[in-house]
């Protein structure tokens, strides 16, 4: 954290918004060399567009040819399977499967597959109904058409930017949170004025998600898109859902949303979800009851077997949508400022792509980073998937806090003083689990609450009333 | 490692510890009870309220004070009491994987006895709207709050439901300096009986029956819910939401493993013994049907493990058999049957000597109980959700090849 000298200090980099794209973008840069500072509005990491999605590691299969999204998604996929194993993070390597549900859809395959080929994405092929309901027996009889996309694999949507943050705090990394930026001024060097202090920074990167464009207008830019929240429902089923569901089943896209996914998680679920809904609010994702039942009622109509599976969490995401498809990357090298805009739903993909464009961009600042360290130390993450050995499973792991993810004390206590600490409750559940199982918190929340205390920006237990 | 006892009781609340108990008096000799938490008791030892223990033990406790004697029973009988032992999975072989502190190993018994009791159903599985700020809790998680860790999560709750332990809930709140905003229940009635219903009002907290939530507002915490009541919609200013009652059976085990959960009741398909589909394992208490009192689970607790006492007692030859079960069959409004399948050749009273039932919605008309479609039981009335309705086992039913409930509404 900045202590009361930060103002003195000149970072060579400033992020603004601590969402995968930042967290990715501050791993490139302090690895890179450059003395970095994350400035976040809110009291931790991945409170935005980035704590709500799919968690499906793209191949840009079905992105638009030649456009940047592709190439980012793709870069960013590359760079995600060359790191996850040194720093223990997941990968459920499913493969999906593009289902057509009607006539309409089937005859809209072959374009994707014609698509997937120009943007040089291997092994993507039709399959038909008959193949696919082999390889998935529970899809539905209704199905029409599928094809195949070996590449498509799921990942820990939080464990992956914690660990590229946790990267550049190990090289050295400022975080600021609580730290709104509020305005912006570049003579020389950027002057930010933040909600805890000034910052000085030579250049400044924008992943501020969901205010992109408001952040933009803070540095005295002219904004050059407008964002344009869309919002997306998700129903998690129980894990007795995931024996049904082992491939990531897509519908065929259409102009404006990837679909209605029902895809597994790590953690042994299975979701389905999102809704693209359209909205001004920037902060709120609520979640309405007719519109999960109607969620829940498409995975059935996939799905028969998921007509009676319990559901275990429901939760909505913004995704920071602008007035076109494309990402919105402007790079301005007069004021040495760097906006990575309208980062929507491949945007958990296509972050440690983004970032390293940044990086490139960076170069044409002509100021020169510090030399990269030789030695990058080490930096793995618990293991959260359920794919691979848990805490639970070590020997020592001490009590377990909550059973039904089976979280233990050992794994609380090393998220509470980590690196990259959690700031606020979401971020411990999304740290280690606890609490986002079936009971959502009926037997550990209270323990939680005792184990937090002091630890989070928004106590759980509300302090004794004085008097 | 292998650890083997003749039975093996997986939950240490009421109805748990009474069958391991009761198992013991029965002299059986190794009788092992499997508890995840520290302590045993299960919901009663965050239950500061009720009283318990009055038919069971012939006085009245607190909860944490009634969860103290079941441990003293257990001890006393030999139960081999093992706290800290979460168990994993079931296996088709009446074997477990358990782990604690970190050793995950394998345990074997002759019959496995499941009482994990029940809770309330999430905020998520109930689908309710809005937003997610922190301050969204169910009782059971209030309970341990003010019980076992001396916190408080709100001081102006808006609380949901109308069940016993809704009011329970508003007195809770009140002993420790929290003053529910409002207690706001879907249905137009209250589903526990009066004088419960009546607390809020003689407390002095609104009460709104027949009132929708249409959201939960707040940024990082709760800041208020706006409800639909009549044509009206109403912001309510609150710093918390209690999602009360709505219980569900805890039946993550049987759905890890794959075993079939009853209909309606999303619980394990008993017969009258409490035998499951696999004759090796059983289950007891707020497990089979969501929810009765701590004295229940008792009471269905002992009689079960009575029961696997006697299914030990028989030869082995006999056990090996798979004695025909009959389903007993019912429609909506009916929510669910307990048991659920009637062993036929069992000819000596079951563990449970009354179907237990309940009903999705209030209903006025006429349940019957048709034993090969001649009607043998019937009663009229209303019945409302939530509610226990107990229809005694004819002698007749062990012969029956199709039994059913019906009903007639008007």
């Amino acid at each position: 954290m900045l202590g009361c000298s930060g103002a003195d200090e000149l970072f060579d980099v400033a992020v603004i918004g601590g969402g995968v794209v930042g967290c990715a973008v501050m791993r490139r840069f302090a690895l890179a060399g450059a003395k970095t500072v994350l400035i976040e509005a809110a009291p931790d990491i991945l409170a935005g567009a980035s704590k709500a999605n799919s968690a499906i590691l793209h191949t840009g299969f079905d992105a638009p040819p030649g456009s940047l999204e592709c190439q980012l998604v793709q870069a960013g996929y590359r760079e995600y399977l060359e790191i996850h194993a040194a720093h223990n993070l997941p990968l459920l390597e499913t493969g999906a499967l593009v289902c057509a549900w009607s006539e309409a859809e089937a005859a809209r395959l072959e374009s994707i597959v014609a698509q997937s080929r120009l943007n040089g994405v291997p092994g993507v092929r039709p399959i038909g109904a008959m193949s696919a309901r082999a390889l998935v027996p529970s899809l539905s009889a209704g199905l029409v058409d599928a094809i195949e996309v070996p590449g498509e694999y799921i990942i820990d949507p939080w464990s992956a930017p914690l660990a590229y943050l946790t990267q550049a705090v190990a090289l050295g990394a400022k975080l600021l949170f609580n730290a709104e930026l509020l305005a912006g001024h570049f003579q020389g060097a950027w002057h930010l004025q933040t909600k805890a202090g000034e910052v000085r920074a030579a250049a400044v990167v924008n992943a501020a998600g969901l205010y992109g464009d408001v952040v933009d207008a803070r540095l005295g830019f002219t904004p050059a898109f407008t964002i344009k929240p869309r919002k997306g429902q998700f129903v998690v089923f129980d894990k007795a859902a995931a024996r049904h569901v082992p491939r990531i089943i897509l519908p065929v896209p259409n102009e404006t949303t990837k679909g209605i996914v029902l895809c597994p998680t790590v953690f042994g679920n299975v979701l389905v979800g999102p809704t693209a809904e359209e909205q001004e609010d920037r902060t709120r994702a609520t979640v309405e009851t007719q519109t999960l039942t109607a969620l829940m009622r498409r995975a059935a109509e996939m799905m028969p077997a998921l007509e009676e599976m319990p559901v275990t969490a429901v939760y909505a995401g913004l995704r920071p949508a602008t007035e076109t498809k494309d990402y919105r990357v402007a790079c301005r090298p007069e004021q040495r400022a760097i906006t990575l805009g309208g980062i929507r739903s491949t945007g958990l993909t296509a972050a440690l792509g983004l970032a390293g464009h940044a990086l490139s961009l960076h170069a044409q600042f002509g100021a020169a980073l510090p030399a990269a360290l030789p030695l990058v130390p080490p930096v793995c993450l618990p293991n959260l998937a359920e794919s691979r050995p848990r805490d639970w499973q070590q020997q020592g792991c001490g009590e377990i806090i909550c059973h039904c993810e089976m979280v233990t004390r050992r794994e609380i206590e090393a998220a509470l003083t980590s690196a990259v600490p959690p700031g606020d409750f979401g971020g411990l559940k999304r740290r280690t689990r606890a609490g986002l199982g079936r009971c959502q918190g009926f037997y550990c929340n209270a323990k939680l609450a005792a184990l937090t205390q002091g630890r989070l920006h928004t106590p759980l237990a509300v302090p004794a009333e004085s008097g | 490692m292998v650890n083997a006892a003749d039975v093996i009781v997986i939950g240490g609340g009421p109805a748990g510890v009474a069958a391991a108990v009761e198992l013991r008096r029965r002299g059986v000799e190794r009788v092992m009870l499997l508890e995840r938490e520290a302590d045993l008791g299960g919901a009663t030892r965050h239950c500061g309220h009720s009283p318990f223990g009055m038919r069971e033990f012939g006085r009245v406790y607190s909860g944490p004070a009634y969860a103290r004697r079941l441990t003293v029973e257990a001890e006393r009988h030999g139960v081999t009491v093992r706290a800290g032992h979460s168990v994993v999975s079931l296996h088709d072989e009446a074997r477990l994987t358990v782990a604690c502190n970190g050793v995950v190993s394998q345990f074997e018994a002759e019959r496995i006895i499941v009482a994990t009791g029940a809770r309330e159903a999430s905020r998520a599985a109930r689908l309710l709207p809005g937003g997610r700020p922190v301050g969204v809790l169910s009782t059971g998680a209030l309970q341990g709050y003010v019980t076992l860790h001396g916190l408080m999560p709100f001081r102006r709750p808006v609380i949901l439901g109308s069940e016993l332990v809704t009011f329970s809930a508003v007195l809770t709140c009140l002993r420790h300096g929290a003053r529910p905003a409002a207690v706001v229940e879907a249905l137009p009635y209250a589903l526990a009986r009066a004088p419960a219903s009546w607390f809020p009002g003689l407390v002095g907290v609104p009460f709104f029956r027949g009132a929708t939530l249409l959201d939960i507002q707040g940024g990082a915490r709760v800041e208020s819910v706006r409800i639909g009541h009549g044509d009206k919609t109403r912001d309510i200013a609150c710093d918390g939401v209690l999602v009360t009652g709505h219980f569900v059976p805890e039946t993550s085990l049987f759905l890890s493993s794959g075993m079939g959960l009853a209909q309606g009741a999303r619980a394990p398909a008993i017969d009258q013994d409490g035998r499951c589909a696999n004759p090796l394992y059983f289950a007891c208490g707020n497990v089979l049907r969501a929810v009765e009192t701590g004295g229940w689970a008792f009471r269905e607790g002992r009689a079960i493990g009575a029961a696997v006492a006697r299914d030990l007692a028989q030869p082995r030859a006999m056990r090996r058999q798979d004695p025909p079960r009959v389903p007993v069959a019912f429609e909506q409004p009916i929510k669910l049957v307990v048991p659920g399948y009637v062993r036929a050749e069992d000819a000596a009273a079951g563990a449970l000597g009354e179907f237990q039932l309940r009903f999705i919605a209030r209903v006025r008309g006429e349940l019957s109980l048709e034993l090969d479609g001649v009607r043998v039981w019937a009663r009229r009335g209303e019945f409302l959700p939530e509610r226990r309705v107990l229809v005694p086992m004819p002698a007749a039913l062990h012969a029956a090849r199709h039994i059913a409930f019906r009903f007639g509404e008007g």
